[in-house]
């Protein structure tokens, strides 16, 4: 399960998906909103994807973890829009027969989708916002000085 | 030929728009492809950043030659999670 949604993400169905008599572990890991980040006090976050890719980009993690690690499935979830503090941006979730191969694919799925799967986050606080990875420039510019 | 260019983030926001045809010579690369998009967009022109490209929802590097009909995404540094 790779996808997509601009509703709060149900765990839930993410732990029946995977779930496997098979299975003797199942890793979730659960990225929550923030409400500050480098002395910026955020609002909300917006994120953006590049439907189709994005999602293609999730199950070829999944598929890599499944060449690195004996896991029996995976479920990759993210959020797109506007998602209020204090909930889950993204939520993936391994199973596998054994917990040690659970846990290293759940953790090669975030580190890598924070590399090169097409998704944005823009914050937005008082005073501006700000594509994180992309503060470059005027953009830049236009945050208040990050409070040391 | 024609090519369909997806816009995303800041640059979607820079450039006005998210999705645009348009018209290349044969064999243009994604790098003649994106001069051309700084040439019409004057808010892309500034841009420092360091792109991903995907053609087809592939990455490729700025060589990459186009065909008629590709989808040609300009990705800025990603930062989902």
């Amino acid at each position: 399960m790779y996808r997509l949604t601009d509703k709060p993400i149900d765990v839930n169905e993410l732990l029946v998906f995977v779930g496997d008599p098979g299975a003797g572990a199942v890793t979730t890991f659960i990225g929550t909103t923030r409400d500050n980040n480098e002395g910026r006090s955020i609002r909300s976050l917006d994120y953006e994807a590049y439907p189709g890719m994005a999602e293609q980009e999730m199950a070829r993690l999944g598929d890599e973890a499944a060449g690195k690690w004996e896991i029996t499935r995976m479920a990759i979830v993210h959020r797109v829009g506007n998602v209020p503090i204090g909930e889950a941006s993204v939520v993936i979730a391994a199973s596998a027969p054994h917990r040690d191969d659970a846990f290293k694919a759940c953790r090669y799925a975030i580190d890598e989708l924070k590399k090169r799967v097409p998704i944005w986050k823009k914050e937005i606080y008082e005073g501006g916002e700000i594509w994180i990875g992309s503060q470059t420039g005027e953009r830049f510019a236009e945050a208040p000085a990050a409070k040391s | 030929m024609k090519v369909r260019v997806k816009l995303f983030a800041m640059l979607r926001e820079r450039a006005g728009t998210a999705d645009a045809r348009h018209e290349v010579p044969d064999g243009a690369t994604v790098k003649e492809l994106w001069d051309k998009l700084r040439r019409e967009y004057t808010g892309l022109a500034g841009v420092q950043l360091k792109l991903l490209y995907a053609v087809n929802s592939e990455y490729v590097t700025l060589d990459h030659e186009l065909a008629d009909g590709d989808e040609v995404a300009f990705i800025p540094p990603v930062s989902g999670g």
